[in-house]
């Protein structure tokens, strides 16, 4: 017998195995209790909550005023303006040619980056959360190898809850490969049980809001 | 790494309560868990409700197990994921090696998986030529120190700072001797700069999982430093290790751990990276693992499946209830002598490790009920391990005087003041050198076997005096 077989013999033994209620559970998809936080207003809810998470969350603004909102915020906590740049088209509709010395790098994440720059799928209200999905277009590396990761949010893709992300998943077609759940800067309270932000990934999470001129929501998410 | 064996728990709750610099740490640790949890639970109206529905999920996935881990497996390998399923630690451990063998690895960076502690699995490689790196900051001081973790959320609880900056300037010899390195931030950057190289240079890369889901194939990581996604991300295979019972049938009920698991651990309103991983890199992807595996370990799982103990299989390991703990507070994890610490550990190491080994440990509790208070998933601690007292009892494993005065314990346990004074009364009339074993009624986790003599104070009194200091 197969270790699986063995294993699998020990666990029927145990359970009994009707399948009826499980199918029915798989195909159901019920939901837990939703937290009421959820259903409020969406964006002053994720800005609170991301802030509140360690993120620098920007005011909504124009997809016009998106290179210069980034390089406000680079040159007041003295970054570079260099920046390894999710290759995403979503980020090609901004004017980026209106500052000429923001460099933008479409590529994976190398280790001496220390700033980068990716869109995002959708924002979580409820916690404040970030939802990156990967593909060929969007390495997982630039959400976790720089010191500092500039977000662009925009204020369509805010969802109330998780489940509304998860619709949203299933209607985008195949599963990524990994879903990234964002909530702020990484951090660690190892260290004599003192909080301190930056220990693997990005120490400085920057949100910038991009108001897209459509009700929040309009999609239907 | 290794641990004392969950049989010298007396010994070492001696040791743990006359270690000053331990119980400075745990004066710090029982202030802070705990006070975060109730003001995130605060925040969250729906939060009582949210854990009977996580208990209902986890009771509904026990009593389908089969046909959710077979689902998980079918939509793991659609995804092109490997299972490996694994009956024994010592199986686990080969299957491992076994991968790393094929893709010629020398090193793994590790994400923090209680799991892989559970079948020794550093120990175990290094035995083999393959070195594992722990890159989760607690579990790389303790890997330096040479220490096992006593608490399975922050593994390092009971390291103090002094201590992690004299394990940093013997352990990386190649940087500045005279470099200042006192406080956190400084040693943070430091243990940041070190384990970037370790996910640079491995060759696979491990990590543990909080949940396995059926629906999709995905495992799921909840983490707050990022070395995980690293170690997932950077080398070329990625393990996943987990036990059978992580699995859970939807996004929909994840979405229900994501709302009680970090609130329950940290106190947080979520951790900073929830991560959902499905499979090896697609075709196109600029960066992750070329293979992905999942082990699956039974090791005693499916046993205590069919027994009295499956509640226990509920438990999500977020330590709320060693945080909780009078006992835990007072003698940290490593009195425990395993992986498992707290009330959580004192019912699911008899069910893993065997009732021999380790069926005195829910002996180590006031039975004050604490932890089933604050359990997301509502397991009946006390109960659990009330029954296996019974049962320790029943298979005459306990000493003659034990049997004897088992009947008094439980009268008294149930009457806390009662035991107190009658406990209290009883270690000042023997004395200083009398065995405190020959107490009658010291049949409790007081009562003992290899406990040294009394000093004139209870237990109770030793906490209390304790928890004033
Ligand atoms: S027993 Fe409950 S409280 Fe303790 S670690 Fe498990 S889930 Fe958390």
């Amino acid at each position: 017998m197969s270790a699986r077989d063995a294993i699998m013999a020990r666990i029927k033994a145990a359970t009994g195995g009707a399948r009826e209620e499980a199918t029915a559970w798989l195909s159901l998809r019920q939901q837990g209790p939703r937290p009421t936080r959820a259903d409020g207003e969406r964006l002053a809810r994720f800005t609170a909550e991301a802030r509140a998470a360690g993120c620098t969350v920007s005011e909504p603004v124009s997809p016009e005023a998106v290179p210069a909102a980034i390089a406000a915020w680079l040159a007041a906590e003295n970054l570079p303006a260099r920046l390894a740049a999710s290759p995403d088209p979503a980020l090609d509709r901004y004017p980026w040619s209106r500052r000429p010395l923001l460099t933008l790098e479409r590529r994976r994440a190398a280790p001496g980056d220390r700033v980068s720059l990716t869109p995002c799928f959708a924002g979580i209200a409820e916690t404040g959360t970030l939802a990156m999905l990967s593909g060929p277009e969007r390495p997982v590396t630039l959400n976790f190898l720089p010191e500092a990761h500039i977000a662009l949010v925009c204020t369509r893709d805010l969802v109330g809850a998780y489940e509304e992300l998860w619709a949203r998943l299933r209607a985008a077609g195949e599963a990524p490969r990994t879903v990234n759940l964002i909530t702020g800067p990484s951090r660690s309270a190892d260290i004599g049980q003192e909080l301190r932000l930056g220990a693997h990934g990005p120490r400085q999470l920057y949100i910038v809001l991009v108001d897209d001129g459509l009700p929040e929501g309009a999609d239907g998410g | 790494m290794s641990f004392a064996g969950p049989a010298n728990f007396r010994a070492s709750a001696a040791r743990a309560l006359a270690d000053e610099p331990l119980q400075q740490e745990l004066a710090k640790f029982s202030r802070g868990f705990q006070v975060r949890r109730v003001e995130a639970a605060a925040r969250l109206p729906e939060f009582e409700a949210l854990r009977d529905r996580a208990r209902d999920i986890k009771d509904h996935c026990l009593a389908h197990l089969d046909f959710y881990l077979e689902r998980f497996e079918q939509n793991c390998r659609a995804a092109g994921g490997q299972v490996h399923w694994c009956a024994t630690a010592e199986d686990a451990q080969r299957a491992i090696l076994a991968i790393c063998r094929r893709l010629g690895a020398k090193t793994i960076a590790k994400g923090k998986s209680m799991v892989s502690e559970e079948i020794g699995l550093n120990d175990f490689l290094a035995e083999n030529g393959v070195r594992a790196v722990e890159t989760d900051l607690g579990e790389y001081i303790l890997q330096l120190r040479g220490e096992a973790p006593s608490h399975i959320v922050a593994p390092a609880i009971h390291v103090a700072t002094g201590q992690w900056t004299e394990a940093f300037r013997a352990a990386h010899t190649d940087r500045p001797a005279e470099r200042s390195l006192c406080d956190g931030s400084e040693i943070m950057a430091e243990a940041r700069a070190v384990l970037r190289e370790q996910f640079l240079n491995a060759d696979v890369g491990l990590t543990g999982a909080n949940f396995l889901i059926a629906e999709t194939g995905s495992s799921v990581i909840f983490t707050n430093e990022g070395n995980g996604d690293l170690s997932q991300t950077l080398p070329r295979a990625h393990i996943v290790i987990a036990g059978i019972e992580k699995v859970i049938p939807t996004l929909e009920d994840l979405a229900v751990f994501m709302r009680v698991l970090p609130r329950s651990a940290t106190g947080q309103e979520l951790t900073v990276y929830t991560t959902l991983s499905t499979g090896p890199r697609r075709p196109g992807d600029l960066d992750g693992p070329e293979e992905y595996h999942v082990v699956l370990l039974d090791n005693g799982r499916a046993d205590m499946l069919g027994g009295a103990f499956r509640d226990m299989l509920r438990c999500i390991r977020c330590a709320a209830c060693m945080n909780a703990c009078p006992v835990y507070k007072q003698i940290g994890g490593h009195a425990y002598g395993w992986v498992y610490p707290g009330p959580m550990g004192a019912v699911l190491t008899p069910g893993l490790r065997g009732v021999e080994e380790a069926g005195h440990l829910p002996n180590a509790s006031t039975f004050c009920g604490k932890c089933e208070d604050v359990c997301p998933v509502r397991i009946p601690l006390p109960h659990m391990m009330r029954h296996w007292r019974e049962r320790e009892f029943a298979r005459h494993l306990s000493p003659a005087r034990f049997r004897y005065g088992l009947g008094l314990w439980a009268f008294l346990a149930a009457r806390p003041a009662l035991y107190r004074l009658l406990a209290g009364m009883g270690a000042r009339m023997l004395g200083r050198n009398r065995p405190w074993r020959q107490l009658p009624f010291a049949s409790g986790w007081t009562g003992t076997r290899d406990f040294p003599a009394s000093e004139g104070q209870s237990f109770m009194r030793l906490w209390q005096a304790g928890r004033r200091r």
